[in-house]
């Protein structure tokens, strides 16, 4: 042994050992990033997914509804819903006489009371004459200071003293009551941040992942298989090639400018729909889609392409019986892949007019809707304090879809890896 | 140079025992008809000649080998016989290579029929990534050989029984044929390929990549195989070549150099060539 081979290998293992640190310090890093920006999210936005109510008894008179009869569903729609909420909180409150003081608390009561009580009536008509019990929802203000995030004190309190005084005798009565919100999850948007839903927005989001997955996925795979299995090595097949790659790194929002300029204004075709949206997306996932599909193809083993052609196969049942199956977990990988960038893509979207303030689910992918990245770009930049909670659990909504996808990725790999074995 | 210092140079005797049992079979099947003929055949890859005016018989229920040393063309002669060499881009066959006394590389020909009369095995194991039962079903599914599911079971069976597999494969038909052993595996592609009982069955280096036991398994199999249908096989190992083959070919640089029953090719060949390369002189 020589004699400065201790000090060699002493050298060695330290660098070794520094290399390590390095990796486990970044891997440190990116972890706590991770968990600060998931923690965030999910304290600010956890409460969306809940509301504050109020306990009322509505007296379901007809002539203070206004209610016309027959009760026919245009009288029962017609009555004043308003008033008669109006006067449920009043009748808590016998002390209130004034106007002024009145008309500061009605603010308690959300538009949405109006609507529940509403549709409660519509849908059971039979009830009018009795006194019921519902639970109609506060506005976003009492909302958002039942839930904490408005201060009691200081410039930035939204509420008079008097306003909390009564809402907390409410509370101190058992009257409030804070309840799961399904209406987030399945309603549209509103101006009003107790009553705005994000259900529309995954609607237009899926009728968009929807389309652009009938487009995207079998011209993707048409295009990859004719690249990969058909095509001669020309000059041509290698510029289309080289282009596919290059497309790939085009930004978003040239492909919104390509779908403004060519789908909107040539063919027409209506101006902020899920269609129109899927269709922009699908240009964009294409590329993607090809590359993933052609690597698969590629990684066949040629085995079972002469296989398959020795026990008699056409070109194209080799194609279409053995190599494409054998490609499809890695261009359904890759498809997953593509589709959750897509469902993240929000300046196409705005390029393309699916901006809109749309208070509907749409019902179809020819409707005019909202999208999950448009609608969180549209309540970051609302001004009510009830809409910051509302763009954290958007996000938070879509990040789950996101993880959802991959892990279908992951779950589509794995299964295959194992099946080789 | 005599039989015996051929073998001992090669370090394998019990081979000359077969060669005799080889030599008592020639006698009996000297009536036997050539399958399938090839005259003058040339092959190019672009202007590349691969194999220059060769011309052999392979005679229908035997076995035959060709050996020879690497690029010598053997591959790309065994390709000619099912076509395969149709899809490498500008490879070009001259000649004639008749099955049956037809012309397989007339206009008139369908590809897909003629490779259902002739099928191949190749190097490397190469099962679909199906199940065992799928590898066996995909040839007469496409050939409608067979109409019910009935059939179709027993014609798996059946093919699976002729290459020795089904005892050891039978209660996992359904599992991936990937998981199987190498030997297994190429057993599993003998079985697919006769699964729409062929004519003429090539094999191109079938034991490569496998090991002695597999290998004797195959082999045995192929003599099994032999009595209905023609084998051409390619080796490398001229001990597998005298061990289970009655007629041998030797190629050389794109040219057939020799072709003769097994027994001459190894005990008293023409060419010192063919001398050279099985004494172990080069290749």
């Amino acid at each position: 042994m020589r004699p400065n081979n201790k000090e060699k290998l002493r050298k060695r293992a330290r660098a070794e050992w520094r290399f390590r640190s390095y990796g486990v310090m970044s891997l440190l890093f990116a972890g706590t990033a991770l968990v600060f920006l998931v923690s965030t999210i999910v304290s600010s936005g956890h409460s969306a997914f809940f509301k504050t109510t109020i306990e009322l008894e509505f007296q379901l008179d007809a002539e203070r509804l206004g209610i016309d009869t027959p009760y026919t569903r245009e009288n029962l729609w017609a009555g004043s819903y308003y008033t008669a909420a109006r006067y449920a909180l009043y009748t808590l409150f016998p002390e209130v006489t004034s106007r002024p003081n009145k008309r500061a608390l009605s603010k308690m009561l959300s538009p949405g009371a109006e609507l529940e009580l509403r549709d409660y009536v519509v849908t059971q008509p039979g009830r009018i004459g009795e006194t019921v019990t519902l639970e109609v929802p506060v506005s976003s203000d009492y909302d958002q200071l039942y839930k904490g995030h408005l201060p009691r004190t200081g410039k930035h309190t939204k509420l008079s003293a008097q306003q909390m005084e009564w809402f907390d005798w409410l509370v101190g009565e058992g009257l409030i009551h804070y309840r799961f919100n399904p209406g987030f999850l399945t309603g549209g948007d509103s101006r009003y941040p107790e009553l705005a839903g994000i259900g529309g927005a995954i609607t237009g989001s899926f009728y968009a992942l929807l389309v652009c997955f009938l487009l995207s996925f079998p011209l993707g795979i048409a295009a990859a298989l004719y690249l990969e299995e058909f095509s001669k090595d020309t000059r041509l097949t290698r510029l289309i090639e080289a282009n596919i790659n290059n497309l790939a790194a085009v930004p978003s929002v040239i492909f919104g400018l390509l779908g403004l300029a060519v789908i909107l204004n040539v063919f027409d075709l209506p101006r902020g729909t899920p269609l129109v949206g899927g269709m922009v997306l699908a240009l964009m996932t294409l590329p993607t889609i090809i590359i993933a599909c052609r690597s698969s193809l590629r990684a066949v083993s040629p085995g079972i392409r002469q296989g398959a052609l020795a026990m008699g196969a056409s070109p194209v049942q080799v194609v279409f019986q053995q190599v494409l199956p054998a490609a499809m977990p890695g261009t359904l990988t890759g498809t997953i892949i593509g589709l959750a960038q897509a469902l993240g893509e929000t300046a196409p979207l705005l390029m393309i007019g699916m901006v809109a303030f749309i208070a509907n689910v749409p019902a179809t992918p020819l409707d005019s809707s909202a999208s999950l990245p448009v609608q969180i770009y549209l309540w970051a930049e609302s001004a009510e304090r009830g809409f910051v909670e509302k763009t954290a659990a958007a996000i938070i909504v879509i990040m789950t879809f996101l993880i959802l996808m991959n892990l279908l990725a992951v779950i589509i790999r794995s299964r295959t890896q194992t099946k080789v074995e | 140079m005599n039989m015996n210092t051929v073998y001992s140079m090669n370090n394998v005797t019990a081979a000359a025992a077969l060669v005799d049992v080889h030599a008592a079979e020639e006698g009996l099947r000297a009536v036997s008809t050539p399958g399938l003929t090839a005259e003058n055949v040339d092959v190019y890859y672009g202007d590349t000649r691969a194999l220059r005016d060769v011309s052999i018989d392979i005679y229908s229920k035997q076995i035959t080998a060709l050996i020879g040393p690497s690029g010598c063309g053997k591959t790309t002669f065994l390709r000619c016989l099912n076509r395969m060499n149709d899809v490498i881009d500008g490879c070009r066959v001259s000649g004639s290579i008749t099955l049956d006394g037809e012309d397989i590389y007339a206009a008139d020909v369908d590809v897909v029929e003629l490779r259902s009369r002739i099928g191949m095995v190749f190097q490397k194991p190469n099962p679909f990534p199906k199940s065992i039962f799928e590898n066996i079903a995909y040839g007469p599914k496409i050939h409608g050989l067979v109409e019910h599911r009935t059939d179709l079971e027993a014609c798996v069976v059946t093919s699976l029984q002729k290459a020795g597999l089904f005892e050891e494969v039978k209660d996992r038909l359904h599992q991936p044929a990937t998981g199987l052993s190498g030997g297994q595996q190429q057993r599993l592609c003998i079985a697919r390929a006769i699964a729409i009982n062929p004519d003429v069955l090539l094999m191109d280096e079938p034991c490569s990549a496998l090991d002695p036991i597999a290998t004797s398994r195959i082999e045995d199999l192929m003599w099994e195989l032999k009595e209905n249908y023609s084998i051409v096989i390619v080796t490398h190992s001229m001990q597998q070549a005298a061990r289970v083959s009655q007629r041998t070919g030797f190629f050389h640089l794109g040219d057939l150099v020799e072709v003769n029953t097994t027994e001459k090719i190894f005990q008293n060949p023409v060419d010192p060539r063919t001398r050279d390369y099985i004494t172990g002189r080069f290749g």
